[in-house]
């Protein structure tokens, strides 16, 4: 099987590992660049738990074929506050938002991804961002909170 | 047989390379989980063509390239009649990388925007330069090779498009089935009215006795209800896992009403 190198930015750091050929983004993240925060839970772009973001934008890992971040910029929850926790992060533990905590990490980069885009969303809007993100355990109303506190202010990192 | 990924520089040459035992990676949704279930083997085609993403508005129709994504096209105002369309496809990380080409090779459970596409007529122009009705393109999409763009023409006026999916699952959830109505009116008259239905069949197909009920006509509740009535006449719904045929026939017709109820 042909390998081919693929050079990015995973989080703040500059990488270079190599792919197989129609290798998966989140594959390629967790055995090529050892980055075991996002989750394979389906492999087929239903449960959202392999979200990451590239330049910016939500993706589902296990769609992405991992050639075509050649250059570009993958965030995973890895990244995500590395000295202290991150707000979303933060709120998450204060609302109960993880049980299981399977979906979590994926949760965590929607959640970021509409953020990032949008510091304020409404309840509704909340909803819309984690729509690719099915959670098992907490029936989602912990999490949609948890979202809504950062956005509100009332939990900082 | 293991996977082999070629990357070509334009779509040309993707088309020139595909062969008969190509497989064109498009925004990858469909694709990649094939790959990943060890289903498709052999040659996978790709290509970053800029021109694949481009979207060209003119006075009365789009041009939207193959490569466009549903969020491409969420963030365009000149196509605001698409967005309720768009925003019905997937999560936000399936709209940011599903497209327009893709949706128009997408099989049942998927393939939205295409029953949108085929309501308003528009035309599908493929790698070699070659356009064809949506209606052509679908019957034929098997052999059809690579798609550069479509040519989306632009209701008249607002009320004048309408669309309507229909999934269990709230706020994202593939259809039980979707439907699609473009309604111009000339005069208070309906003329050249196009319905179409997604699920309804093997790809998205009109309601063309629906179609004919309120073509010339002006609309009015009476008139609703005689087209719905005729919702499915000449189609054939499947049964799969997520609705049976009777289901899909029984409820067709309240759905195509409650939509026309909304281009009154």
């Amino acid at each position: 099987m042909a390998m081919k190198p693929v050079t990015f930015t995973l989080n703040t750091e500059a990488k270079a590992a190599f792919t197989e050929d129609g290798q998966n983004l989140l594959d390629f993240l967790r055995r090529g660049a050892g980055d075991l925060s996002p989750k394979y839970g389906c492999g087929q772009g239903t449960c959202g738990a392999c979200t990451v973001l590239v330049d910016g934008e939500p993706h589902l890992s296990c769609l992405v074929l991992a050639e075509t971040v050649q250059g570009r910029r993958v965030e995973t929850t890895a990244g995500l506050g590395q000295a202290r926790p991150h707000a979303l992060q933060e709120a998450f533990m204060e609302r109960f938002a993880a049980q299981c905590g399977y979906c979590t990490p994926g949760m965590l980069m929607s959640a970021k991804a509409l953020l990032d885009r949008n510091p304020r969303p409404s309840r509704e809007e909340v909803i819309e961002a984690i729509a690719g993100n099915l959670c098992r355990c907490t029936g989602y109303e912990p999490i949609i909170a948890a979202i809504l506190d950062v956005a509100e202010g009332r939990i900082r990192a | 047989m293991a996977v082999l990924v070629e990357s070509h520089a334009t779509l040309g040459d993707a088309q020139r390379a595909l062969g008969s035992d190509g497989t064109y990676l498009g925004g990858g949704t469909l694709v990649m989980r094939e790959v990943n279930a060890g289903a498709l083997q052999g040659r996978i085609l790709r290509t970053s063509d800029p021109a694949l993403r481009q979207i060209r508005p003119s006075l009365d129709s789009v041009e939207i390239g193959a490569g466009v994504t549903m969020a491409m096209i969420l963030a365009e105002r000149d196509l605001a009649h698409l967005h309720p369309v768009a925003r019905a496809v997937g999560g936000p990380q399936v709209r940011v990388m599903a497209t327009v080409g893709g949706n128009l090779f997408a099989v049942h459970p998927y393939g939205d925007l295409t029953v949108a596409l085929l309501a308003l007529g528009a035309r599908v122009v493929s790698a070699g330069g070659a356009q064809r009705p949506i209606e052509d393109f679908l019957r034929e999409r098997d052999r059809t090779g690579l798609v550069a763009t479509v040519q989306v023409p632009r209701p008249r006026e607002p009320r004048g498009f309408a669309f309507l999916k229909v999934s269990r699952v709230k706020p994202k959830g593939v259809s039980v089935l979707s439907v699609a109505a473009h309604l111009p009116r000339d005069g208070g008259r309906l003329r050249g009215v196009r319905i179409a239905f997604g699920a309804m069949g093997p790809t998205p197909l009109r309601a063309q006795a629906a179609e004919r009920v309120l073509e010339g006509s002006a609309l009015t509740p009476d008139l609703i209800a005689r087209a719905a009535a005729a919702a499915t006449d000449g189609l054939d719904p499947p049964t799969d896992a997520l609705a049976s045929a009777w289901y899909r026939r029984e409820v067709a017709g309240v759905h195509l009403r409650r939509l026309l109820e909304r281009m009154l």
